[in-house]
């Protein structure tokens, strides 16, 4: 197999190294939070989940833009690659926030805006992936991946604005001035570290699909109209 | 033959096969009333809790009726290849998503004026005439929003194999918005509305009703280009 992307393996090994260091000085050595104790150190892993997942459905929104625009495989791929890595982060999101609300709020689950707008994010581009894998031809796939993926993410802002008209019980938004400074530091490493691993699965999984298109095991477009005429390359 | 006239050709069409045929009015409406029961055994015959759920309850079977409704628009143009021939008509493709969806608005619009008595009478719910008329004028903001994702989605799903998963699964997420908005000013205005807080829920209807009117018909162009 021919390698897309050969620098992914080099920004997933540090990803990992800066998650193993991040995550010790989170448990190990930053210090434990006042009113809810050792369960705080979620947060080491459950911020960076939700900051990075937003991130990559933002770059999955401008990648099905360039697909839109430009129809290069390459950027289908990658469109498919961010809104499905993003998807993984949004359920780990979700998983973590569940295990963090029932020991601090005392349920599984609330009605809070940040939640419920994630729960919607989770459920908006897995429809997104789910039309994908139902369409058969390649050109219009990346067509129609882009195009709903662009009114899935226009969707995301609505959805926060009106969740908010409901009530918060969610905590306010941390800042580096109303945290600690031990804590800072775990969270930005982790932050990288989820960043690194997020950008090597997407170079992996765009790498795929494009191996995939190459080998002939999706229907390729151009495929598809040159044939009888010349051989396509 | 300019933009707009284009776009009334196809809402005329679709107006005229909706009454020869009437088929896909009855039957949704007839879903309509259907979900509203069922509804009412989900709560047990408490009155009272039945009074506070009813705008719910109304919004959701106007929903899960406007979702049977968009799907068929797509598929009558499936019969016989019917949409193949429409893309072959000289009509720019923006004229023919806004006509589309202009007339799945219309034909939502028609389920709020049968589904909401039978959904007051059911739950004995008590509202004036006026606020009967704001609530069809809300479910008007609604069905706007609505239709114009919805038809982007129909003729998306068209002809997929799963286009009865698919369409409430691409749909229920994005519209989320629509049904907090109806749900909420709909109940506002069979229970009561003191903090006068209907024009923000109807200001977010119509908000998301132009955001997804403007987007959808400049994807939508891109969406039949290969064919549906």
């Amino acid at each position: 197999m021919t390698r897309q992307f050969k620098w992914d393996s080099g920004v997933g090994l540090l990803g990992l190294l800066l998650l193993f260091v991040g995550s010790y000085i989170g448990l190990f050595v930053a210090p434990s939070e006042r009113y809810m104790g050792e369960v705080q150190r979620i947060m080491y892993v459950h911020v960076p989940c939700a900051w990075n997942a937003m991130l990559l459905y933002t770059l999955a929104f401008i990648f099905a833009i360039v697909s839109l625009w430009t129809h290069r495989p390459k950027w289908d791929a990658a469109t498919t690659a961010a809104a499905e890595v993003g998807l993984v982060l949004n359920a780990l999101l979700l998983v973590q926030g569940s295990i963090w609300a029932r020991a601090t709020w005392g349920v599984w689950w609330d009605w809070d805006v940040r939640l419920t707008t994630s729960l919607i994010m989770l459920l908006l581009f897995a429809g997104v992936l789910a039309l994908r894998s139902f369409v058969q031809d390649a050109g219009k796939r990346a067509t129609w991946t882009a195009i709903a993926t662009i009114v899935a993410f226009v969707d995301v802002p609505l959805v926060y604005f009106c969740v908010r008209w409901w009530r918060s019980l969610h905590q306010v938004q941390s800042s580096p001035e109303t945290v600690s400074s031990g804590m800072i530091l775990p969270l930005r490493v982790n932050s990288f570290a989820v960043l690194f691993l997020a950008i090597w699965m997407v170079a992996m999984r765009a790498g795929l699909e494009l191996h995939r298109r190459k080998k002939g095991l999706v229907a390729e477009p151009e495929k598809i109209e040159s044939q009888g005429e010349t051989s396509h390359v | 033959m300019s933009l707009l006239s284009q776009a009334m050709t196809v809402v005329r069409k679709d107006l005229l096969l909706e009454w020869r045929g009437k088929g896909r009015l009855i039957s949704v409406l007839l879903f309509g009333v259907v979900t509203l029961l069922l509804f009412s055994f989900a709560v047990g015959p408490d009155s009272t809790l039945l009074r506070a759920a009813a705008g719910g309850f109304l919004v959701l079977a106007l929903l899960l009726s406007s979702t049977l409704g968009l799907s068929e628009s797509f598929r009558v143009e499936q019969e016989q290849r019917a949409i193949e021939g429409l893309l072959l008509l000289p009509v720019d493709p923006i004229a023919l998503y806004y006509g589309k969806t202009l007339s799945n608005t219309l034909f939502l619009m028609l389920l709020a004026p049968v589904l909401t008595p039978v959904a007051l009478i059911l739950y004995s719910v008590q509202v004036d005439l006026e606020g009967l008329a704001v609530l069809l004028g809300l479910w008007t903001l609604a069905a706007a929003g609505l239709s114009a994702p919805g038809t982007l989605y129909a003729a998306m799903t068209s002809r997929l194999q799963s286009q009865d998963v698919l369409l409430p699964l691409l749909l229920f997420p994005l519209v989320i918005p629509v049904l907090m908005g109806a749900v909420k000013s709909t109940t506002l205005i069979l229970t009561g509305d003191p903090m006068s807080q209907v024009g923000s829920w109807a200001t977010l209807l119509a908000s998301f009703a132009i955001i997804y009117w403007s987007l959808c018909g400049l994807l939508f162009p891109h969406a039949i280009e290969e064919g549906i």
